[in-house]
């Protein structure tokens, strides 16, 4: 065993971890968590998010 | 996690605003020095035979100028902005973000003086002598006590995935900042690193392409991140390609730096590591960009009527284009021929004028209504943002164009050599040839330039209307904190 060794290992094991945050992020069960999460920047205005919902309509209909 | 559920706090607008007006006014002031030093390298007899005007000494101002007094200040004021909104609290304390703002400023004004003086430490990117480096290490940990202690006052558990990137963005500037500027002081004015040779080059390289980065990237991805989502009106494309674009974005980056060394006196194996893990930061960085402008589909036609979404949508275009480039540029085969000519200085500018300049003027034009309690988008003018658009973005491309064109030429004939294998060119003739394109290049910066006056222009006069509509009672002062 030799540093050479070590070196696999930590490559090793941070492609294990983008594998399993991969994994953590596509989840099924956390996909509400996300989808909640993704408001986060409308939550403090108290238009923003309705809005947004209104426009999409409008626009749909435009096209 | 229902919306409108924060109480809202006031915030802290004031540190947001100040931040915001330096952002515009180092943007004048370091992009005017850029379009100088671009004008002495088409007329050498620019730099006036002056030591503090010549190019050597103008060039790190420019950068300095550029990426930490017009890019710092716009990260400073979005992450501030950014972190008290999806936070729902107000900055910890009014006086540290006081201290951060002037603290900032002291250490701009300071590298102004410096660097003309010729005082630099000849790192690249990191040129202002030790005291000034400790002064940026202090402003620096109060900048991350500031925004962290707000991450702690959060009103909910999850944190968003702008405040995410910000937070690598702080953290990984600090260690780079004090590992690479570690230095051993012989005068006041004079230190020597403390690292010597091949080492010295890597820590400088490793400091050197974070702050592209972390710095030119990791951040400005968190202001992407917040504002193409609040300037379309719809939530992010995919949140969970957000998460893993964060992790492998920061995971993988902090390996690029030695592509910055090929064909040097560092080892074979660390360029080659250097080189696949600039190919490899590929992916993370184009599934960013895929990820913030996928957040219009359905709502395209907004780009038509709304000059702020396509500064911010055109900008990850070019963050699109020159994330492509940089692996490219890595590879040591097409390295060995773009590296050392003007090429480089064209990739970087694609990344710095249409990337992070121009997100942080499509953030900017986001926050100036808000700031003086206007509606979203109510400047004084649309067309002028328009038309500053416009400018911004035929510089750019004027920019790049004439650099591509004079990197390729550079490159080629320097390695151009007759049959008994003589070099076919001398060094000045490559020089006499990229003259049409260093004139290109100066009249794309001014273009550029000419932009960033119309925007303060417009928040001048919008400033302007602010107040007369406060005298006539439409607005009240409460509303127009800023």
């Amino acid at each position: 065993m030799d540093i050479n060794d070590f070196r696999t290992l930590s490559t090793v094991l941070v492609f294990l971890a983008i594998l399993g945050v991969a994994w953590w992020a596509y989840g099924p069960s956390r996909k509400q968590y996300f989808d909640d999460a993704a408001q986060l920047p409308f939550q403090d205005d108290n238009t923003a998010p309705a809005r947004a919902k209104t426009n999409t309509h409008k626009e749909n209909r435009h096209e | 996690m229902t919306p409108n559920q924060f109480s809202q706090p006031v915030y802290n607008y004031k540190v947001v605003h100040q931040f915001a007006l330096a952002t515009v006014f180092w943007g004048i002031i370091g992009m005017a020095v850029g379009v100088l030093i671009a004008a002495q390298l088409a007329w050498p007899v620019l730099n006036f035979d002056t030591p503090w005007l010549s190019y050597g000494r103008l060039r790190p101002l420019h950068t300095n100028g550029v990426i930490f007094a017009f890019g710092g200040s716009a990260l400073m004021a979005c992450s501030l902005f950014i972190v008290q909104r999806t936070c729902g609290a107000r900055l910890i304390s009014d006086r540290l973000a006081s201290f951060v703002f002037w603290g900032w400023q002291t250490i701009i004004v300071l590298a102004v003086i410096t660097l003309p003086m010729g005082m630099t430490t000849s790192k690249e990117y990191a040129e202002l002598e030790w005291p000034i480096s400790i002064l940026i290490a202090v402003v620096w940990v109060a900048y991350a006590i500031l925004f962290f202690g707000t991450i702690m006052k959060r009103q909910q558990k999850h944190i968003y995935v702008a405040n995410w990137f910000f937070s690598a963005f702080i953290i990984t500037v600090a260690i780079l900042h004090i590992v690479n500027n570690l230095a051993i002081p012989v005068t006041f004015t004079k230190s020597y690193s403390i690292y010597a040779g091949t080492v010295d080059a890597m820590v400088q390289w490793w400091w050197g392409h974070n702050a592209v980065g972390f710095f030119l990237t990791a951040g400005f991805l968190g202001i992407m991140y917040y504002f193409v989502p609040k300037q379309a009106g719809r939530p992010i494309y995919s949140y969970r390609l957000s998460v893993v674009h964060f992790w492998a974005l920061i995971a993988i980056y902090v390996w690029a730096g030695p592509h910055h060394l090929h064909y040097s006196a560092l080892p074979d194996w660390t360029q080659n590591l250097g080189m696949a893990m600039s190919l490899i930061l590929l992916a993370p960085s184009w599934g960013g960009m895929i990820n913030g402008i996928m957040t219009l589909s359905g709502a395209w036609d907004k780009l038509r009527t709304d000059p702020i979404l396509k500064f911010l949508v055109v900008s990850l275009s070019f963050y699109g284009m020159s994330t492509f480039e940089g692996p490219m540029l890595s590879i040591k085969s097409v390295n060995a021929l773009s590296h050392m000519t003007d090429w480089t200085v064209g990739h970087v500018h694609a990344g710095a004028l249409g990337w992070v300049a121009m997100i942080s003027i499509g953030a900017t034009y986001h926050l100036i209504p808000l700031l003086y309690g206007r509606k979203p988008g109510e400047m004084f003018s649309i067309k002028l943002i328009d038309l500053h658009f416009w400018l911004a973005t035929v510089g750019t491309v004027l920019y790049i164009v004439s650099m591509w064109v004079n990197g390729m030429m550079q490159g080629l004939m320097w390695r151009a050599v007759n049959d008994d294998g003589t070099l076919t060119y001398s060094f000045i003739e490559t020089v006499i040839a990229s003259y049409p394109g260093y004139v290109v290049r100066f009249i794309g910066g001014g273009i550029f330039l000419s932009g960033m006056l119309v925007m303060a222009w417009n928040i001048w006069k919008t400033w302007q209307i602010t107040r007369e509509e406060i005298a006539s009672g439409r607005l009240t002062q409460q509303e127009a904190l800023a």
